[in-house]
């Protein structure tokens, strides 16, 4: 008898998250540790030949070419609204992103390592934290001796609701 | 879903976007092939709903299928009534279908009435009459578009107008493997086999028809399409990559192969490009359904006509326009097109015209739609655009007609005095407009109010690869779509094409023409230049009608880019259409034309009306004395010009070769004597080497004006300033910004011929003694003209204007031909000739038009007022012969 047997597509979720840990990529930007997980995370570069784009908001930095598909540059700081560092646009490390097909890269200072997590310590955002990081983080964890804020990267790419130009 | 229901949704509703254009084409002519088609559709379908189990769908079919049935037997006439009765079925059978798919299950409820009217009708039980100015269309003129192929054809490797979600392969074996939806399963299930089959039985006549074809042609999933187009864009790049590598060294052994990998990688990506065409005839296909319904609905006679359906554009250009298109059809039927009777008081055809237009046109698609309508109603818009605050009245006053037809592209804005459920909601020319120009393409309207209104959409042809100029302004480079590009102009500090500012706003002379430019380093905000820039470059560029020219710093080559849509953040910057990787890696933005014009817009709009204004009034001056001079010096330093136009020939000649007769120089010139004169006696003759000389001829007589040396050639409006009273000289003008003397060609002749030749009067033939009046305002013509003629044997009297002419005819001279020019201040030629010929002894005179417009209208308007002939001005050879042409034909009579 003729029976159609539907291929096993795995999740993509299976991986990544053993029972209840969750691995994120770190990073730091202004001294603060800030965390994305790590599946929405495509790469990690160094420095890069970012072309400005004209017109553009002040937070998109420009774009670079990487291996053949066109990254927005995103110069996080301002994002976060805080000071703009004085170098150049294109050095330092980077984070890629793809969201929703299209590809972004996040620049911060400091890429860190990947971290795995208990999904019960994560909490929500303390009344205490920063109003700058709270609007873009979905919640912390308390590490020994700091605090990880885990970044919202959707809400992070999305100029339109934020007062941005 | 079901798989075999999943197909049934699929082909069925194929089989109703025929149904729907074969039911509008049975009307305007209710042949039996026609019938026959829609009755195995209706059948088809039928049989299918009873072995899914979907009574309801079957009870709908089956009443329309009876209706069919009888027209099929002649039972009953096919009547505008009975065809919207079915297409009210079919419209049933649609919704219960979309239900079907959404839910999987037929609606509740049933068809009660709509059965028993199919019914009542089938048994001729109903009387109703057609509905009063539901007249039918008429005797369709050419062919409305070719309808989408019977559902089961397949389309040659399209998409089907629908949204297919999977291949269905047509009557027989081999399932077409293709990406299948989620739901789906990859192999199709027996069960759907046999079903497959059965369906097939079903619609055995169709399909036995279209088996045929149907071997020819296959089904792919759309997304394969797609990836394959984005891989060939990927390939396309790399190979631009080679070949910039390889550009650099001349001799490596990658050469050939690289050419060789470049050619074959061109023909994929043409084939592949051609795989997404298709006929904008689909776009079409759902039109004449809704005209039919829109002129019951509006008791208009419309007729759609869809030229060029077969043009062929990218799939997913064809998706954006559709509803444009569609809107812009009811625009045409709803509120252009008139009623019957107000069209025959208007004096036009009872039966309104919708015509459709597409064909290509380098390298884009045009397409038109044009109605012979009321037009827009230019008082209306005007009306409305001062009340809903789009512009003040002074404003209104300064625009032209089209101008201000371009207001119904902006948003929120409608004339129509009530909003009916067709259109009148205002939400839909700015869209258009936007859905358009999101494709890069430009849409112009051009409207006549009662003649009709005509829209014309130009979309490129090919939306991922295109030619792009690179350019460089601030250090950052952009590309400019090459197709945009009409050419490119450099400047310099001291150039001739130099950058002028006319009201603030930088302006190109270009030829004859002022363009507005943009700085694109002002537009896009770059960095200013820290020196000033010894050249800059000139983008001449076009949209639409609008041309205008981008100031660069600098320009590189044209190159071959794959163009990427720029990330959502930045959608919203609309100076750029897109962004690409050159073939050294880097990134730049690819330049939006449309958005620069609109950059450009309202600051260059207002000032180039006013720049356009100025120009205008320029250049109609220009038109009216624009001449082109020869400039030269001889005898002195002094500038000294004559009308090019005189001068047949600009030679040098070899001091040896002159020689004397009567103590005056000649010199052997193409096989005859041409005597040379000098400009005075001061002037004189270079003793060795080559003697410029201007030649000027006549018939057969030829004479060499020594000078000293040619300074230019200018075009240049001649106003004579200082009129001198110098035998030679008709006075002094500016040319070129210099104070030059011009000199009066025709005393030269004279000199020339005069002395030389001695009584050569004689031997001229009949034009002997006759009387010509030259009526002319510039003294320069008359000038001219006058030593011309006499030198042609006739007698010339000259007046400087038609009311001084008309004043000898009065004091009762008389002529034998009259010469006028028609651009004069006072009476103009036109009217001079209706005078003349109104009444008075010389209304049977021969008249002669001269004028440096020449146009066919102007011919027109001449023979009009009663010329007998038209010459222009700086045609010596063409006065005198139809002045001998003329008289001759009189003599005759």
């Amino acid at each position: 008898m003729n029976q159609v047997v539907p291929s096993n597509k795995r999740g993509s979720h299976e991986l990544a998250t053993t029972e209840d840990h969750e691995d994120f990529v770190t990073m730091f930007i202004e001294g603060q540790m800030f965390g994305i997980p790590v599946l929405v995370v495509q790469d990690v570069l160094g420095p890069q030949k970012i072309t400005r784009i004209p017109l553009a908001p002040p937070e998109v930095a420009g774009s670079l070419n990487l291996r053949g598909r066109i990254v927005t540059a995103i110069d996080v700081r301002l994002r976060l609204k805080l000071p703009q560092k004085k170098t150049e646009i294109g050095a330092g490390m980077s984070v890629v992103v793809d969201m929703k097909g299209e590809l972004y890269s996040l620049r911060v200072d400091q890429v860190g390592e990947v971290l795995s997590l208990p999904a019960a310590k994560f909490e929500r955002n303390p009344p205490t934290l920063d109003t700058l990081w709270r609007e873009f983080s979905t919640g912390i964890y308390r590490l020994e001796g700091k605090l990880l804020v885990i970044l919202d990267v959707p809400r992070l790419l999305d100029f339109t609701k934020s007062e941005a130009i | 879903m079901d798989d075999l229901l999943t197909e049934f949704l699929t082909e069925t509703g194929e089989s109703l976007a025929t149904l729907d254009v074969e039911l509008v084409k049975l009307e305007q002519n209710p042949a039996p092939q026609i019938l026959s088609n829609i009755f195995r559709l209706v059948h088809t379908i039928k049989g299918t709903c009873g072995f899914l189990g979907l009574p309801r769908l079957e009870a709908v079919a089956h009443a329309g299928e009876n209706v069919l049935g009888k027209f099929r037997d002649g039972e009953l006439q096919v009547t505008p009534a009975a065809v919207t009765l079915i297409l009210a079925s079919i419209d049933r059978i649609k919704m219960i279908l979309n239900h079907i798919e959404q839910t999987e299950t037929e609606p509740e409820g049933d068809d009660k009435d709509l059965i028993a009217a199919l019914n009542a009708h089938a048994e001729g039980r109903d009387v109703a009459p057609p509905p009063a100015a539901a007249a039918p269309p008429p005797a369709p003129a050419p062919a409305p578009a070719p309808a989408p192929a019977p559902a089961a054809t397949p389309e040659p490797v399209a998409a089907a107008p629908a949204p297919v979600p999977a291949p269905a392969p047509v009557p027989a074996p081999a399932p077409v493997a293709a990406t299948p939806e989620p739901e789906e399963h990859a192999a199709p299930a027996l069960p759907a086999q046999v079903a497959q089959q059965q369906v097939a039985a079903a619609g055995a006549a169709a399909a036995n028809q279209e088996s045929a074809l149907a071997a020819q042609t296959i089904r792919v999933n759309v997304e394969l399409l797609e990836n394959l187009m984005t891989l060939v864009s990927e390939l396309v790049l790399t190979r631009n990559q080679l070949l910039q590598m390889v550009r650099g060294k001349d001799d490596s052994e990658f050469a050939t192969p690289l050419q060789r990998l470049s050619h074959i990688t061109t023909d994929l990506q043409e084939g592949v490009m051609k795989t997404r065409m298709q006929p904008i005839g689909n776009a079409w296909a759902k039109l004449p359904r809704i005209v039919r319904d829109l002129s019951v609905e509006t008791h208009k006679k419309i007729d759609l006509q869809m030229l060029g359906a077969e043009t062929e554009l990218d799939r997913q250009v064809l998706e954006l326009i559709k509803d444009p298109l569609t809107h812009m059809v009811r625009n045409s039927a709803d509120h252009g097109l008139e009623m019957p009777e107000d069209r025959k008081k208007a004096g036009k055809s009872e039966v309104g015209k919708i015509v459709l237009n597409a064909f290509h046109e380098g390298g884009h698609i045009i397409i038109e739609i044009a109605d012979d309508g009321r037009g827009l109603g230019i008082q209306r818009i005007r009306n409305k655009a001062i009340s809903n605050g789009l512009a003040t009245e002074s404003e209104i006053e300064q625009m032209s007609d089209q101008q201000i037809a371009q207001f119904i592209f902006r948003a929120g804005f409608s004339t129509a005095e009530k909003v009916t459920s067709v259109s009148g909601r205002g939400v839909g020319m700015d869209v258009v407009k936007t859905n358009i120009e999101k494709i890069g393409g430009t849409i112009e309207l051009k409207t006549i109010d009662g003649k009709g209104t005509t829209f014309t959409i130009k979309i490129p042809l090919t939306l991922a690869i295109v030619s792009a100029l690179i350019v460089e302004c601030a250090g950052e480079r952009f590309a400019v779509p090459q197709i945009s590009v009409l050419e490119l102009v450099r400047t310099t500090a001291t150039s001739e094409h130099g950058i002028e500012v006319i009201n603030s706003a930088p302006v190109l002379r270009l030829r004859d023409r002022l363009l507005p430019l943009v700085s694109l380093r002002t537009l896009l905000r770059l960095a200013d230049s820290a020196e000033e820039q010894a050249e800059t470059f000139i983008v001449v560029t076009q949209v639409g009608n609008y041309t205008f020219g981008i100031i660069v710093d600098r320009v590189f080559d044209t190159e071959e880019i794959v163009v990427k849509p720029v990330a959502p953040i930045l959608r919203h910057i609309n100076m750029f259409s897109g962004n690409t990787i050159l073939g050294d890696g880097s990134v730049i933005m690819i330049l939006d034309p449309n958005g620069i014009a609109g950059g450009t817009g309202e600051m260059a709009a207002v000032d180039n009306q006013q720049a356009a204004g100025a120009a205008a009034s320029r250049g109609e001056t220009r038109a009216e004395d624009q001449q082109s001079m020869l400039v030269f010096r001889a005898g002195n330093s002094d500038l000294k010009a004559v009308p090019l136009a005189l001068i047949a020939r600009l030679e040098e000649i070899d001091v040896t070769d002159i020689e004397a007769s009567h103590g005056k120089p000649v010199v052997q010139y193409r096989g005859k004597l041409m005597p040379l004169v000098t400009i005075d006696s001061s002037f004189s003759m270079k003793t060795e080497g080559q003697q410029p000389v201007l030649v000027f001829s006549d018939h057969e007589h030829t004479m060499g004006l020594a000078v000293d040396e040619i300074v230019d050639i200018v075009e240049e409006q001649l106003k004579i300033e200082l009129a001198v009273n110098k035998p030679g000289l008709i006075g002094t003008a500016v040319v070129s910004g210099k104070a030059t003397d011009i000199i009066d060609a025709g005393f030269y002749l004279t000199q020339a011929w005069g002395d030389w030749f001695g009584s050569d009067k004689d031997s001229r033939k009949t034009q002997e003694g006759l009387r010509v009046l030259l009526v002319d305002d510039s003294p320069f013509f008359r000038n001219l003209l006058t030593p011309l003629l006499s030198v042609a044997g006739y007698e010339v009297t000259s007046v400087e204007s038609a009311d001084k002419a008309l004043t000898l005819r009065d004091n009762g001279s008389t002529f034998d031909v009259i010469i006028s020019d028609i651009e004069m201040p006072g009476m103009n030629g036109f009217e001079f000739a209706e005078a003349v010929r109104n009444d008075g002894p010389w209304s049977g005179l021969p008249m002669v038009a001269l004028s440096s417009h020449a146009t066919e209208q102007d011919f027109e308007r001449g023979r009009e007022v009663g010329f007998t002939d038209y010459v222009a001005k700086f045609d010596r050879d063409a006065l005198l012969q139809t002045l001998a042409q003329t008289l001759s034909t009189k003599g005759a009579v």
